[in-house]
């Protein structure tokens, strides 16, 4: 302790007197900058694992076909799965209205400004949602290839969506989304006859970003390749624990 | 624009370390940002100047190290600088590596009194 005033009683390790007289400190922090949002998504994680709830988070630019995939998805597994979906988008409840039209339960996130979700926000959605055991969350992300690739929401799996009306360099100029994700849909297939969109490449692309990443070919409007999506939807959902 | 929201988590940090320490004023933060964070560093400068206003880090010396990207190869186990994610290893060609260095994005120290 010091002798002229009395400081240096704190026996902190983490604190090292720099100038005394100045009483300059430095504090070792060593904490991520996302600390507070990777808590609250492990604590969404540990919920949905307590309900066995299969959450996804999907990610898109806008327009790449979220919502029909969805709409799709919930009318054609309608008596196979129990579903519940989070909308997520900065402005109206457009979508949220195109889920509930399909009698599935669902809840709207406004961003305001914001350009992504953030586990804070799931953490509420959730709250009010009373999510059923052994269920699928959907968690449709803000339209948005860049920010929501930074933000953990508690999901099991992320799934990038891409249609074949954008770039096949995407993977490339937006790696860090196909980087994180575990599954990327390649969505309107049927369009393909039209639009020069290499197919090849941009599952090449995606491998270079993310070497573990699934791919998965589909058409929601024809309905090419959804038996694929299906049935990778099917093996996620585990089995119900038997008391 | 999700540097704002990364500013915004600093300045939480701060306030909690600077308080746990019981000091009032922060002379320095010094701050780790890797190249493949996500984290834009100009978008990251004019998300700072707005957000630090009337904040404990208005006056703070903001240190930032910028860190490089290093990966390893799973297939031939070498090391090497990794400028994009989707670079092959320069030894053996492949794609399958696993980035070891460049995902940092932390606060690493403050300088309080």
């Amino acid at each position: 302790m010091c002798a002229t005033c009395g400081c240096g009683t704190d026996d902190s390790h983490d604190l090292k007197e720099l100038d005394h007289h100045h009483h300059k400190k430095i504090v070792d922090v060593e904490k991520d900058v996302l600390h507070e949002n990777n808590l609250l998504a492990q604590r969404n994680r540990g919920y949905f694992e307590a309900k066995n709830i299969l959450a996804l988070n999907l990610v898109s630019s806008p327009g790449s076909g979220k919502t029909s995939l969805l709409e799709r998805t919930l009318i054609d597994l309608k008596n196979e799965l129990d579903f519940a979906v989070i909308e997520g988008d900065q402005q109206t409840s457009n979508d949220a209205d195109r889920i509930h039209a399909t009698e599935t339960k669902v809840t709207q996130i406004n961003t305001g400004k914001g350009c992504h979700l953030d586990a804070h926000m799931v953490l509420h959605a959730v709250q009010g949602m009373k999510l059923t055991q052994n269920s699928i969350l959907f968690i449709e992300n803000v339209g948005n290839l860049i920010c929501p690739a930074m933000f953990d929401l508690g999901e099991k799996e992320r799934v990038v969506i891409i249609s074949v009306t954008e770039g096949d360099d995407k993977p490339l100029k937006y790696p860090d989304m196909f980087y994180s994700s575990t599954l990327c849909i390649i969505n309107k297939i049927d369009l393909l006859p039209y639009v020069p969109f290499d197919i090849e490449k941009v599952k090449a692309n995606a491998k270079k970003v993310n070497h573990k990443l699934e791919i998965i070919e589909l058409s929601c409007t024809s309905g090419e390749g959804l038996e694929l999506w299906y049935n990778w939807l099917k093996s996620k959902v585990l089995a119900p624990e038997i008391a | 624009m999700h540097e704002l929201s990364v500013v915004m988590s600093i300045i939480d940090i701060a306030q909690k370390e600077s308080s746990k320490a019981n000091a009032s004023i922060i002379d320095e933060i010094e701050i780790d940002i890797g190249c493949f964070s996500t984290v834009e560093i100009d978008a990251f400068e004019f998300a700072w100047q707005q957000a630090v206003k009337e904040t404990i880090l208005e006056t703070t010396v903001k240190k930032v190290n910028h860190i490089k990207g290093k990966a390893k190869c799973l297939n031939c186990s070498a090391e090497f600088a990794l400028e994009n994610i989707y670079d092959a290893c320069p030894v053996c060609g492949e794609h399958l590596i696993d980035i070891i260095e460049g995902k940092e994005l932390r606060v690493k120290s403050l300088i309080v009194s």
